[in-house]
């Protein structure tokens, strides 16, 4: 079992490597990105069973003990994040073949696509399974890079200005995370997660504080929490739409996973909590807020992402095991739902020409199956009975009502607010886009959207509804992983099974 | 790096200073090409730093002297990571400036589109536009129809 854990980082690594030597066979390319990208997430259903049966699996690379070595840990955590993100990369890949080129326009270097889309799901792999925080580090520069190259695929002039947007920040905050990785190393002398967890108890209160405060703002970067989520709205729908679409669903959460980690292993009960719940509230609310004044689909969704990023810091800062549970629950469907809309959007675009709503109207008689396609995951990331936002929302509103005190309360109102609005956002949509009648009855020759496009997206929409029917068991994942983050003992055990040295 | 190993030397801390305090000088300019120095400055800033974190002392190869006097190994192997990581980012951040300048013959980063539709209405003195979501298909003047979207080539057509 434990030569498995290294597998869903070197397979996607290997698979880029071939596909790059590939690069004019695409038929062959595209075969090698199926073919691995399937492997990793049977590795990663398999690392999530033995997770959640036999506590976490731990290799140390190299043959190296832990505290010297670089461990790689697939806890019920890690292993949960891995099956979900390889699944949504393995659609996307689907959604993108679909598409035919990976990119709308016709002269772009479409034979750098799959080599970079497969380092990506690398780098997201390895931050999740990353047991070392400079291998965190390494694991977000490789995602970081990829989705440079992949946000300004094609360098039109529009991606370019996006694009440039995007890597300053996301530069600056790897520098932040570097500098903290470095501070964390000067006053503990380790950066082995399970060996940080026990040092980093005993430095004075004030240098605890700092390095949480430090490698939260990293963290809060890239996660796109409110004061520091003006980047994302602006470049992330300029790319193309599966770009987009994996961008929204795993690069942020890459983030939240970070700051689940931090939060619970390395700064358990640390003094950052009333601030984070500051931040979640705000994040909701503003987020929201901008998603209401926005015309163009895709911006739209960016906004939807932002504000619901809200909920999981929510959760997190709430700090009991239901708040905990609760937010790992709505990772999961977040990821799921967000890369289902944006997927959604694409394929407007490419159906009406545009995903700005004042261009667009009566999709929903021209293109029934397109609404569905829509009205499902829209109205489970509004939180409407029964889909699994409103299980995920009710567990997280739950949480806050249970941690009692005045704070926790307005942020149960927020988040109740918030989705109301979500709502408001997706009616208006379906309103604007989909159900007014078209002015003309098109005579037009009826465009048919590629039949993997549309399967890719039935399948996600198909994953979302299969959360909600699988909550009950989910659930039960989500909360074993919250108990293990909190006792934090088997994750510490299972690295350094010998004691702490 | 002192010898006795006792702790870093001023000069060193200094340095890190000024880097990182030019650096983020040079990241808030407009320009990508100085955004860029911003970068490589703030990067070597945080490398030394990450440096400074160790102990300091002798070459850490065993058997060339006492352990206890050979200085950290850990941070000058992150440093060298760190480095490439950073080297590779620059040479992006560039290639971006580069293309930047080549399509719109400046390399500054221009405003968000917000910002540019605010400005634009505070100077015609208008207000936000109105949700015109309940209204049919007359009501609104700006609703286009749809046009379809033009195929794009499939792989296998194009030979």
């Amino acid at each position: 079992m434990r030569a498995l854990v290294p597998l869903p980082v070197v397979v996607p690594l290997l698979g880029a490597a071939l596909t790059l030597l590939l690069a004019g066979k695409p038929r062959l390319q595209r075969a090698i990105s199926v073919l691995c990208l399937s492997g990793t997430l049977t590795v990663a259903v398999l690392l999530l069973v033995q997770a959640y049966r036999h506590g976490p699996v731990v290799v140390a690379v190299g043959g190296w003990p832990a505290p010297v070595g670089i461990v790689l840990v697939a806890d019920q955590l890690a292993a949960l994040m891995l099956v979900v993100s390889s699944a949504v990369t393995l659609c996307v890949l689907f959604y993108s073949i679909g598409q035919g080129r990976s990119d709308t326009s016709e002269s772009s270097p479409v034979s750098i696509f799959h080599p970079t889309y497969l380092v990506l799901t690398a780098g997201v792999t390895n931050a999740f399974l990353a047991g070392d925080l400079f291998n965190l580090f390494v694991g977000f520069e490789i995602l970081l890079a990829a989705s440079f190259v992949l946000i300004t695929l094609g360098g039109t002039e529009t991606r370019i200005r996006t694009g440039s947007t995007y890597v300053v920040v996301s530069i600056l905050s790897s520098m932040i995370f570097l500098t903290s990785v470095g501070l964390v190393y000067a006053a503990t002398g380790t950066l082995n997660l399970a060996q940080l967890a026990q040092r980093l108890d005993d430095l004075p209160d004030g240098v605890r504080l700092a390095l949480e405060l430090m490698l939260l703002l990293a963290f809060a970067v890239k996660a796109a929490v409110f004061p520091l989520s003006a980047w994302l709205p602006d470049s992330y729908p300029t790319a193309p739409a599966p770009v987009t679409a994996v961008f929204a669903g795993l690069l942020t959460k890459v983030g939240v996973y970070a700051i689940i980690r931090t939060e619970t292993l390395l700064f358990p009960g640390g003094r950052a909590h009333i601030l984070l719940m500051v931040v979640a509230g705000l994040t909701m609310v503003i987020g929201i807020l901008g998603a209401v004044a926005q015309s163009d689909l895709k911006r739209l969704f960016s906004f939807t992402l932002v504000s619901h990023i809200g909920y999981m810091i929510f959760g997190v800062a709430l700090s009991t095991a239901a708040g905990l549970s609760g937010a790992i629950f709505y990772v999961v469907h977040h990821i799921t739902i967000q890369t289902t809309l944006f997927l959604v959007a694409g394929l407007v675009e490419e159906r009406a020409g545009s995903t700005d709503l004042r261009r667009i109207g009566g999709l929903a008689r021209v293109a029934p199956l397109l609404g569905v396609l829509f009205f499902i995951p829209a109205m489970n990331l509004a939180g409407v009975p029964p889909f699994s936002g409103f299980l995920g929302k009710l567990g997280l509103l739950q949480a806050g009502v249970a941690a009692g005190g005045p704070l926790p309360g307005v942020l149960v109102a927020a988040g109740t607010l918030t989705s109301l609005l979500t709502l408001y956002v997706a009616s208006r949509v379906w309103n604007i886009a989909f159900w007014r009648s078209p002015r003309l009855a098109t005579s037009k020759p009826v465009v048919q959207l590629p039949r993997l496009m549309v399967g890719a997206t039935v399948a996600l929409v198909a994953i979302g509804l299969a959360l909600t029917v699988l909550a009950g068991p989910l659930f039960d994942v989500t909360a074993d992983a919250a108990a293990d983050l909190r006792l934090r003992t088997p994750y510490v055990r299972a690295v350094l099974p010998d004691g702490v040295p | 790096m002192t010898r006795s190993g006792a702790g870093p030397t001023l000069v060193l801390v200094l340095a890190v200073a000024v880097l990182v305090g030019c650096g983020v000088i040079l990241l808030l300019e407009r320009s990508l090409t100085r955004i860029l120095l911003g970068v490589v400055m703030l990067g070597n800033g945080v490398n030394l730093l990450i440096l400074l974190g160790g102990r300091s002392g002798g070459a850490p190869v065993v058997g060339t002297g006492p352990v206890d006097r050979m200085s950290d190994p850990l941070p000058q192997a992150m440093v060298l990571t760190s480095i490439v990581i950073t080297f590779g980012f620059t040479a992006f951040l560039l290639a971006v400036a580069y293309r930047s300048w080549y399509l719109s013959g400046d390399d500054e980063v221009p405003d968000d589109l917000e910002d540019r539709q605010i400005i634009r209405r505070a100077g015609r003195n208008e207000v936000g536009a109105v949700d015109r979501g309940g209204e049919g298909p007359n009501g609104d003047p700006e609703q286009v129809d749809p046009e379809p979207a033009r195929r794009r080539l499939r792989r296998g057509d194009e030979s």
